[in-house]
């Protein structure tokens, strides 16, 4: 191999290793290219779009309003969601509100009635205060949510529903 | 292009006026191409037969349903290492090793542009292979994030995946001296009168996969490093917690990973070409368009590789963007097809060894593109993705697409190598064990797919268990038909059976026409002149 040749060749094996260089360098730089390309170009947005309920029926609305009471004890208990409009499937929060006005603690326990009567297997409750017996202090003020659907099996012909909630006092070493 | 001004008489005699040491001392320290290009050879046939070993464990293990052999874990680390060993530690060098002793010869040079950098190229290999294969016996065992090395995976897993990212880079080193070493032999040391266009279609070939190689495996080498300081140096590249995107590590590695299987194929192409004209015994149709389709081929590989992210919720734009750019490499590889068939039409074919390999080559390798168009469907994709069809795919273009060839090439430059034949009917009998055992090891693994199978599981559901039966079954008469190959090299090289300069009757390759077989081990110290 002549003079001539060899130094050809180290020509090409330097310029040869820069692209090599500069090869790795353009791996690095393909972080905040990629990056860049797609905020300019706008295709950063997800193609996974938020799932859907396809459980609810969106061809009728339900009007569900909310009762409350309390039997032979002086309790305030309201509900501050009056009304909701829903379709049925639908999972929907309301809120309840009950303050001891008594001078002690009490324990009570909320039963649930829905009328018209036979409604009451369309709703299905995920949270409800009605799950337990509540204990409250003396002048105590407490929030309560109710997390429930109305089956879309509810018949047709029923468009208002309501939930009448009655809180009774657990006597203490009744038995 | 044939015609000479030099004969092909370069005997032994010539060897004394260079030194030439003997035993351990030659192979470590030979710059010789020769030299070189059978120490890849040979080492690129001893991973593979450990990668054999790996993917055979891996077909027990799938016999049955349930499992028998393996725990999961180790299953993982099979599967990871067998693909990382197949590709860079069998098929690549291999490329490699043919690259070494043809491209010298078959350009009339006397040898590589830098001799000892193709020495270290070669030795740079070996501790990468024993890292990534001694990595098997550290605490908590070899990478089993799969060969695609895909974050968060990578980042939790022990030491090994350190040795597993020294191998990449240290390969990435090896890969880039050489390629530098190859480019610069084709463009610079050509013989008198072998321009571009007249060089083997080999040649050819090898100078688009070294330029591809140039241009990716430092991106490969940048993207391990950015794992291995996401690891150890509080980089979050791809930690979601620290503000990064294990997404981004995909995009970076296939920006790699596309134009890396067009760099285990290209010289397959080469080597098929080059064996189809010569038991046709015609020119091969449309030489000229055999360069351009190579070309377009490794450019469009540049634009492809979120086929191989489909479900990683790209916008649709890019979906579609990247669906149309793998069904365009259809078209180039489509004309290769064509001329290969219109090469062997009308012509006054035989059917020796390494023809019925280049044969199985195009029918197989055929059958591969074909499901990787069904898979470059980005809707079907979706449903197929790391499915077995995937895999079926893929060791449809890479066995019976690359590995094959090289079956092809080896057989048909055994006599130039060696100066030997081997033995015929050996050969033909290693042909038909391989293509029956890869056909029902792999054809099954289409309808696994399709019906659902999940890759890189040690167990599945009981309705798979029929066809992974067959599939294992066939696994194992391909495996240990490999060892016939062996057999059949090393009975070549011992025999007696001398044979001539040109066996093959080729008329348009410096190797053949002005070599004596074997080879001498200085060819081409002054330049034969190319008309």
């Amino acid at each position: 191999m002549d003079a001539a040749v060899a130094a050809q060749n180290r020509q090409l094996l330097f310029r040869l290793l820069t692209v090599a260089v500069v090869m790795l360098g353009f791996g690095f730089a393909l972080v905040p290219l990629y990056r860049q390309i797609c905020e300019s170009l706008g295709i950063t947005q997800s193609r996974v779009v938020a799932p859907v309920n396809t459980q609810v029926d969106r061809s009728r609305t339900v009007r569900v309003e909310m009762l409350a009471s309390s039997s032979g004890l002086p309790w305030r208990f309201e509900a501050l969601t009056r009304e909701v409009r829903l379709n049925p499937g639908e999972l929907v929060t309301v809120n309840y509100r009950v303050v001891n006005t008594l001078g002690r603690p009490v324990a009570a326990t909320a039963v649930m009635n829905a009328a018209p009567s036979v409604a009451n297997q369309y709703i299905e409750k995920q949270a409800c205060f009605c799950f337990s017996s509540q204990q409250l202090a003396a002048g105590e003020e407490r929030v309560m949510p109710v997390v429930f659907r109305v089956s879309p099996k509810l018949p047709s012909d029923m468009d208002v529903v309501t939930l009448s909630y009655t809180f009774f006092e657990q006597k203490a070493a009744q038995s | 292009m044939s015609a000479t001004t030099h004969a092909p008489a370069h005997g032994h005699a010539h060897d004394d006026h260079h030194a030439h040491p003997t035993g351990l001392k030659r192979w470590l320290f030979t710059t010789n191409h020769k030299d070189i290009g059978t120490l890849y050879l040979w080492f690129s046939f001893v991973m593979f037969l450990m990668g054999g070993v790996m993917a055979l464990l891996i077909r027990a293990e799938l016999f049955q349903p349930g499992l028998q052999f393996v725990k999961p874990e180790f299953f993982n680390s099979l599967t990871t290492v067998h693909g990382l060993v197949m590709v860079f530690g069998a098929i690549m060098p291999a490329w490699v090793g043919f690259a070494n002793w043809l491209i010298p010869m078959q350009i009339g040079a006397a040898d590589m542009a830098f001799p000892r950098m193709n020495n270290w190229s070669f030795y740079l290999v070996v501790p990468a292979a024993i890292l990534l294969v001694a990595s098997f016996f550290v605490p908590g065992g070899a990478a089993a994030s799969g060969w695609t090395l895909y974050p968060p995976l990578i980042i939790q897993q022990g030491i090994s995946i350190d040795m597993t990212i020294l191998a990449v880079h240290i390969l990435g080193a090896s890969s880039i001296m050489g390629s530098i070493n190859i480019i610069t032999t084709i463009l610079n040391l050509r013989a008198p009168g072998m321009t571009l266009m007249k060089m083997p279609l080999f040649v050819w070939t090898w100078l688009i996969t070294a330029y591809l190689l140039i241009a990716v495996m430092p991106v490969l080498a940048g993207a391990v490093t950015m794992l291995l300081t996401d690891r150890h140096f509080g980089t979050s590249f791809f930690n979601a917690a620290g503000g990064g995107d294990p997404t981004m590590f995909m995009h970076i590695f296939w920006f790699f990973g596309h134009p890396e299987v067009y760099i285990m194929i290209l010289p397959a192409f080469g080597v098929v070409s080059a064996i189809l004209p010569a038991f046709a015994r015609k020119p091969l149709f449309g030489y000229a368009s055999m360069v351009y389709a190579t070309a377009s081929i490794a450019i469009l590989s540049f634009i492809v590789w979120g086929h191989h992210m489909f479900t990683v919720g790209m916008p649709a734009a890019g979906n579609l963007f990247f669906m149309y750019a793998t069904m365009l490499i259809a078209v180039p590889t489509g004309v290769k097809v064509f001329n290969w068939i219109a090469t062997m039409w009308q012509g006054s074919m035989t059917f020796e060894t390494p023809m019925l390999f280049a044969i199985g080559f195009i029918c197989l390798f055929t059958i591969g593109g074909f499901s990787g168009l069904v898979l470059a469907i980005t809707p079907v994709d979706i449903t197929l993705h790391n499915t077995y069809y995937v895999v079926a795919h893929f060791h449809y273009v890479l066995v019976s697409g690359a590995l094959f060839s090289i079956f092809a090439g080896i057989y048909f430059w055994l006599p130039k190598f060696t100066g030997k034949m081997y033995h015929e009917g050996l050969g033909k009998l290693h042909f038909w064990l391989s293509l029956i055992g890869f056909n029902i090891a792999f054809f099954p693994q289409h309808f696994l797919g399709l019906a659902g199978m999940p890759r890189r599981i040690p167990d599945y559901a009981l309705q798979f268990a029929e066809w992974n039966m067959w599939s294992s079954v066939g696994a194992f008469i391909f495996g240990f038909s490999q060892l016939l190959f062996l057999y059949n090299v090393i009975e070549c090289i011992r025999s007696s059976r001398k044979a001539p300069d040109n066996p093959w009757e080729v008329q348009d390759s410096l190797e053949w026409t002005h070599l004596p077989s074997p080879a001498p081990y200085h060819s081409f110290e002054t330049a034969p002149v190319v008309k």
